[in-house]
C-alpha cells in the first residue's frame, strides 16, 4: 500500500469553494482522526487525484492544503460541496465514476439545499451519502462504513488477481514439465513426474487449504 | 471580578445571544469542536467569517451599483454569505440572506438594495456581539481561568 500504510489512517479529500466550510469540514474530519486534504474546486480535486482536467490548470496553487506529502497518499473518500462555480459537486461525482482508476472511491455530497430531486440524482450517479449543511459531528459516523467497504473490496480484487497470476505461473511450469516427461524415455519418467506432482501439490496447498482440509476430514469420516 | 463571576457573565451573555436569535445551535457545534489541542478554533473560524463577509458585502455593493444589475452574480454572492453565516450559526444574517435571494430571483433591485442594508446591519451587530464574547473569554483566561466554554 505504500509508505502511508504505517499510519493506517483514512485519508479524506474535501472539496468546497467556501473557506469557512473548508475549515469546518477539515476540523470535523480531524476530530474523527482522518487525514485531510482540502481543495477549493472540482478541477483541483481531479488534479490532486491524478486526473488532469485540461492543460490550463498547470500550477499547484496554495488553495490546495494538506497535512502530508500528497503524491504518495491514496484517497479513501471524497466529500464535496454540491454548489460550486465551474464544476459542481455533481459534475465532479460523474467524472470520478467515469474514471476506471477513481470509480471505487466513495463520494459523499454536501449541500445547503434539501432538494429531493438533487439528492436522488446524486445517489443515482453513485454518491454514497448526501449530507445537509452545516455538517455535524454526528454525520461523520456515516463515513467509516463506506471507507471500510471500499478497502475490503480492493483487497479482494488484489487477492483474486494474485491468485490468478499464481495459478497461471504454476500451470506454465507443469505444462513444460509434462512436455519434458513425454520426450524422455520410459525408464526415466518417475523422477520428473515426482517433481511435477510435488509442484502440483504445492499449488493446491496455496490455492485452497480449506478444500484440502475438508478432503482429509471426508476421508477420515469415511474410515 | 473573579473567574467565577466572569464565567457567569459570559454564560449569561451567550444565553442572551441565543435567545435573541443572533446565534443558533451551529455556534454550539463549533464550540464543541474546540479543545486543548485546538484552543482557538472558534476565533479562527469566526475571523474567517468576518473577512469573507466584508469581502462579499463590498462585492454586493459594487454589483448592485451597476447600470444593468447582474442578478446571477448578486445571487452567487448572497448564496456564499448565506452559507458562511449558516456554518457559524449567525442566524439573523442567514435569515436576511434568504429574503435577499428571493429578491434576486424576482430581479427586484429595490428589494435587493433594502436587503443589502439589512444584511450589513445584522452583520455588524453579530460581529460586535461575537467580539464582546471573545473579549469576555480572554478576560477569563487572563484571570487564571481555564477553557472558557
Amino acid at each position: 500500500m505504500g509508505m502511508a500504510a504505517a499510519e493506517s489512517r483514512f485519508h479524506v479529500l474535501a472539496v468546497d469553494d467556501n473557506i469557512i466550510d473548508r475549515k469546518l469540514i477539515e476540523r470535523l474530519l480531524k476530530t474523527s482522526s482522518y487525514q485531510v486534504t482540502t481543495v477549493d474546486s472540482g478541477s483541483k480535486a481531479l488534479e490532486f487525484l491524478g486526473l488532469n482536467e485540461d492543460d490550463r490548470n498547470n500550477s499547484v496553487s496554495p488553495s490546495i492544503s494538506t497535512n502530508n506529502h500528497h503524491q504518495e497518499l491514496e484517497v479513501n473518500l471524497i466529500i464535496t460541496d454540491y454548489c460550486m462555480p465551474g464544476m459542481t459537486g455533481y459534475d465532479l461525482l460523474k467524472k470520478i465514476k467515469e474514471s476506471s482508476s477513481l470509480r471505487n472511491i466513495p463520494v459523499v455530497i454536501m449541500s445547503s439545499e434539501n432538494d429531493s430531486s438533487r439528492i436522488s440524482r446524486c445517489l443515482e450517479e453513485g454518491a454514497e451519502e448526501f449530507f445537509l449543511k452545516p455538517v455535524r459531528q454526528s454525520d461523520l459516523s456515516r463515513l467509516k462504513p463506506h471507507m471500510m467497504k471500499a478497502i475490503s473490496k480492493d483487497q479482494k480484487q488484489e487477492k483474486h488477481e494474485e491468485d490468478k497470476d499464481g495459478d497461471e505461473e504454476k500451470e506454465e511450469e507443469i505444462k513444460s514439465q509434462r512436455h519434458q516427461q513425454q520426450q524422455q524415455q520410459h525408464h526415466q519418467q518417475s523422477s520428473p513426474r515426482a517433481s511435477g506432482n510435488s509442484k502440483r501439490k504445492a499449488m493446491e496447498d496455496n490455492l485452497s487449504p480449506e478444500r484440502t482440509r475438508a478432503r482429509y476430514s471426508d476421508i477420515a469420516a469415511m474410515v | 471580578m473573579d473567574v467565577a463571576q466572569l464565567k457567569r457573565q459570559l454564560f449569561e451573555y451567550t444565553t442572551l445571544l441565543f435567545h435573541e436569535g443572533f446565534l443558533d445551535e451551529q455556534f454550539t457545534q463549533l464550540q464543541q469542536l474546540q479543545d486543548e489541542n485546538n484552543p482557538d478554533f472558534v476565533v479562527e473560524v469566526v475571523s474567517l467569517f468576518f473577512d469573507d463577509s466584508e469581502r462579499l458585502l463590498n462585492e454586493l455593493a459594487k454589483a448592485l451599483d451597476q447600470q444593468n444589475t447582474d442578478f446571477k452574480k448578486v445571487d452567487a454572492h448572497v448564496h456564499q454569505l448565506k452559507g458562511s453565516s449558516s456554518s457559524i450559526g449567525a442566524q439573523r444574517v442567514q435569515r436576511v440572506c434568504i429574503t435577499f435571494r428571493n429578491y434576486c430571483q424576482d430581479k427586484n433591485v429595490e428589494g435587493c438594495l433594502k436587503c443589502l442594508q439589512q444584511v450589513k446591519h445584522e452583520y455588524s451587530l453579530v460581529k460586535n456581539k461575537l467580539e464582546t464574547l471573545f473579549t469576555l473569554e480572554k478576560q477569563i483566561l487572563a484571570a487564571g481561568g481555564s477553557a472558557p466554554m
